[in-house]
């Protein structure tokens, strides 16, 4: 079957805030670009950060990117790549500067500067007290981002494909990428979008997970996509469980609520982060403010008739501090959870929220893999930002508010060595004659398929099996038994069968070909957990509790195909500065 | 727990109809979006948009019992049975409940969203009070869902013309933002007998805005800044 072909010198994929930032410099740049968005730009998830962008901009109380990066090192629980963060914490203060000159609009202290409020794990001077470092824009910071970065955007003439699905990464023989195969949903049109530069910023897989603050569109596509290729994905056991996720409802509850000042209690009314972590109480680490709930939950001082949550309080910061700083929060507290939180505390649990594991690349956003035994050989013309990548600035715990930090300094720095790549890179490589194979015969079996299970039913079994074997805390024959159950989900995935055999603006097969990149996740973090002999991070072992540095300081990596596990070392130097020295991890 | 739901298909379908739905469901604090999901486990050829599930994405809006609104935050609780959902009106469907927005962003691109600013950046962050910063709150929250355009008589009306109230609101966060020095642009650009005078002041967009944003207001103060210039 011919597949009609379009070429550009730039594809991306995903219009968030790491696709967004980098089409802006990359249309501003003169390249003929194509974004690709399963959904409106406005709409992909990024929208839906609420507390902050983490800058050591000093508008609030004193701070450097030294403290900044030595507490990303630490949250990392050290297994984050201290070349990468450092090149991260050194560049935020000028991307929020380049944000707020776009038009995104912060909240502002009195003299006018950005306004920044205290987060979790943010300390002054390594590690010794709250500092004010994240920038914010009331609770609706990722929104405030996001439609700033769209207008730029339309501003640039950013050539948008709304609605567009990348289903397959092309790669010749060389193991060179060459662009993707895509459909528009709206007309189940299968294009070849053949690029000299592939950048994938297709955001987060929290979705493998029953409880998720996460959209429906985070479906891991990019890292099902690079798996299905033969590109590892690295660190994948390292998902993060956001304390505050509203009970039953799963919506997010930003960690700002305790940077403005409330704080966790349990059945007795007692504030138990005090116990766990004495001096940073409620603003530790999140792996360790959701290590703290669940052990409370469990020992049997969780609240409610069936003792399965905490309580959130912020009454006490009063309307005013309410009002203009958590907006949102309280709109969803009184939408999903019934409760005002200007008078009542709101019912929270820990919540999978956030994939520190990824596609591999280097902090120029490259995206790299073992070959011909170099363990990060770089893959030409594939590139990687954002949630779907692990470049590995948060190792294994994400702090709060680098994530969109994450989101716009890799996302510049890819445009900037995409642009310098082109250059020495004039001409498109010739596309393999089989480049649209593996999409058409997906689309094919799935047009195909008699008998099959529904995409609802296998993805529920998926999301069970998640939430069961791989949670908050991990357990030896819990995990064994996760990984062969997940395993056999993943074979019923293989023949799931639509109904709607529809050409236009089929949803029911957008969801069956999100199944096989969400299948591919939740294989590789149920793998590689069951496989990590320690606890780091936001993966806690029940079996070992403490962290390996002899045998774990190092990154994971999955391989698809066989469903086998590499490792890599970190990168323990940073680029002009002295390494920060394992140490024991307390707060 | 019964639906009544707009269905269309053009590849199979002459015209459109409404289709009932049971579905075993108590209210309980369950949404309408979850409904929706529930729906389409059963029948999976049902087509909608949805993804953050939390009001903030603007995805998921249609009109349900005669008004429009994101079925994620509408509970199921409130409605009236049975729950009647058609796509937002005034905008052409492509299938069920999924209508072509492109006519909504249309108009609002025509207003220039963003922020322009011809002095150089400072090394740091441009200035703005307290104050100043809060002449956009109530404008810059808009998620674009176009519940409140697609409710707008005059939009039905002109949709090609009238920028409507969410490309009005918007235009209005500019003109409002003390780092943005185009606002003469900005009226010129919207001083015309359709684009912006075609607000009736019905209302409609202010009833519905789930974000409870008043597009009624911003575009009265437009007109205002658009009378003062000319007198």
């Amino acid at each position: 079957m011919a597949v009609v072909k379009r070429t550009f010198d730039v594809v991306v994929v995903g219009a968030g805030g790491a696709g967004m930032r980098a089409a802006l410099a990359l249309s501003e740049a003169g390249l003929k670009v194509a974004v690709l968005s399963k959904v409106f730009p406005t709409r992909s998830h990024t929208v839906a950060a609420q507390g902050g962008i983490a800058a050591s901009l000093g508008n609030v109380s004193e701070d450097n990117w030294h403290w900044h990066m030595y507490d990303t090192v630490k949250g990392s629980d050290y297994l984050g790549d201290q070349d990468a963060i450092e090149f991260m914490c050194r560049a935020a203060p000028e991307v929020v500067y380049e944000l707020e000159h776009f038009g995104m609009p912060f909240d502002r202290t009195d003299s006018g500067k950005i306004y920044q409020r205290p987060f979790g794990g943010h300390m002054q001077d390594y590690g010794k007290n709250p500092v004010q470092r994240a920038c914010a824009a009331a609770d609706r910071t990722g929104h405030a981002l996001l439609h700033t970065l769209y207008q730029r955007n339309v501003q640039a003439n950013t050539n948008f494909f709304v609605e567009w699905m990348a289903l397959d990464l092309i790669r010749d023989q060389d193991g060179d990428v060459l662009g993707v195969v895509a459909m528009e949903i709206e007309t189940s049109e299968v294009m070849i979008l053949q690029a000299r530069a592939t950048l994938f910023a297709t955001g987060g897989a929290g979705r493998i997970f029953q409880a998720s603050t996460n959209a429906y569109i985070n479906t891991g596509d990019g890292l099902g996509m690079a798996a299905r290729a033969g590109i590892p994905l690295e660190d994948m056991e390292f998902f993060q469980f956001h304390p505050t996720g509203v009970h039953g409802a799963g919506v997010l509850i930003t960690e700002g609520v305790r940077g403005e000042g409330g704080y966790l209690i349990n059945k007795d009314g007692e504030r138990f982060m005090s116990r766990y972590a004495p001096n940073a109480k409620d603003l530790a680490s999140r792996d360790v403010v959701s290590r703290a709930m669940a052990t409370e939950i469990k020992e049997g001082r969780g609240c409610g008739k069936d003792a399965d949550h905490v309580l959130l309080k912020l009454d006490h910061l009063g309307e005013d501090v309410i009002s203009h700083r958590l907006p949102g929060i309280r709109e969803i507290a009184i939408k999903f959870a019934h409760v005002d939180p200007a008078k009542d505390p709101i019912p929270v649990v820990p919540t999978a929220h956030y994939m520190m594991g990824g596609i591999p690349t280097n902090y120029h956003g490259q995206v790299v893999a073992p070959y011909d035994g170099g363990p990060e050989e770089i893959v030409q013309g594939f590139y990687a930002v954002g949630e779907c990548a692990c470049v590995s600035v948060h190792g294994a715990n994400r702090l709060g508010c680098n994530s969109l930090l994450d989101l716009i300094v890799f996302g510049r720095e890819a445009a900037r060595q995409i642009i310098e790549d082109l250059k020495s890179n004039p001409h498109p490589k010739q596309l393999p004659s089989d480049a649209a194979d593996r999409s058409l015969s997906r689309l094919a079996r799935l047009e195909g398929q008699k008998n099959g299970e529904s995409v609802s039913e296998v993805g529920a079994a998926m999301r069970r099996v998640m939430q069961a074997h791989c949670g908050v805390f991990r357990f030896p024959d819990l995990l064994a038994e996760g990984v062969r159950k997940i395993y056999e989900v993943a074979e019923r995935a293989k023949c799931t069968e639509i109904k709607d055999k529809s050409k236009v603006f089929n949803t029911a097969r957008v969801e069956a070909l999100e199944l096989d990149n969400l299948i591919e996740v939740a294989q590789a973090t149920m793998t590689a957990a069951a496989a990590r002999q320690e606890s780091r991070g936001g993966h806690a072992r029940d079996d070992f509790p403490d962290r390996d540095d002899d045998n774990w300081l190092k990154h994971s990596l999955y391989f698809s195909e066989g469903r086998h596990l590499d490792y890599k070392p970190v990168r323990l130097k940073p680029l002009t500065v002295e390494t920060f020295p394992l140490k024991t991890r307390v707060y | 727990m019964k639906f009544r739901i707009y269905r269309y298909n053009p590849e199979t379908d002459t015209q459109p109809s409404m289709q009932s739905f049971d579905l075993n469901l108590e209210a309980g604090d369950a949404m309408l979006l979850d409904a929706l999901v529930m729906l389409k486990a059963q029948d999976d050829s049902l087509g909608f948009r949805r993804s953050c599930r939390e009001g903030v994405c603007g995805s998921d809006a249609m009109n349900i019992n005669g008004r429009n609104g994101l079925a994620c935050i509408t509970p199921l609780s409130s409605l009236k049975q049975p729950i009647e959902l058609r796509p937002l009106p005034g905008l052409p469907v492509i299938r069920d409940l999924i209508v072509d927005m492109t006519q909504f962003f249309k108009q609002y691109h025509s207003i220039k969203p963003y922020l322009i600013n011809n002095d150089p950046p400072p090394e740091t962050e441009r200035l703005q009070s307290p104050k100043e910063r809060a002449e956009i709150d109530g404008l810059y929250e808009c998620i674009l869902c176009a519940c409140c355009t697609t409710s707008c008589p005059s939009f039905w009306w002109n949709p090609d013309k009238f920028v409507g109230p969410s490309g009005l609101l918007q235009a209005y966060r500019f003109i409002a933002d003390s780092r943005d020095q185009a606002t003469a642009e900005r009226l010129d650009n919207l001083e015309d007998p359709y684009r912006l005078f075609r607000c009736h002041t019905i209302m409609n967009c202010v009833d519905v805005c789930p974000k409870e944003l008043n597009p009624t207001q911003a575009i009265g103060r437009i007109k205002g800044l658009m009378s003062k210039r000319t007198v």
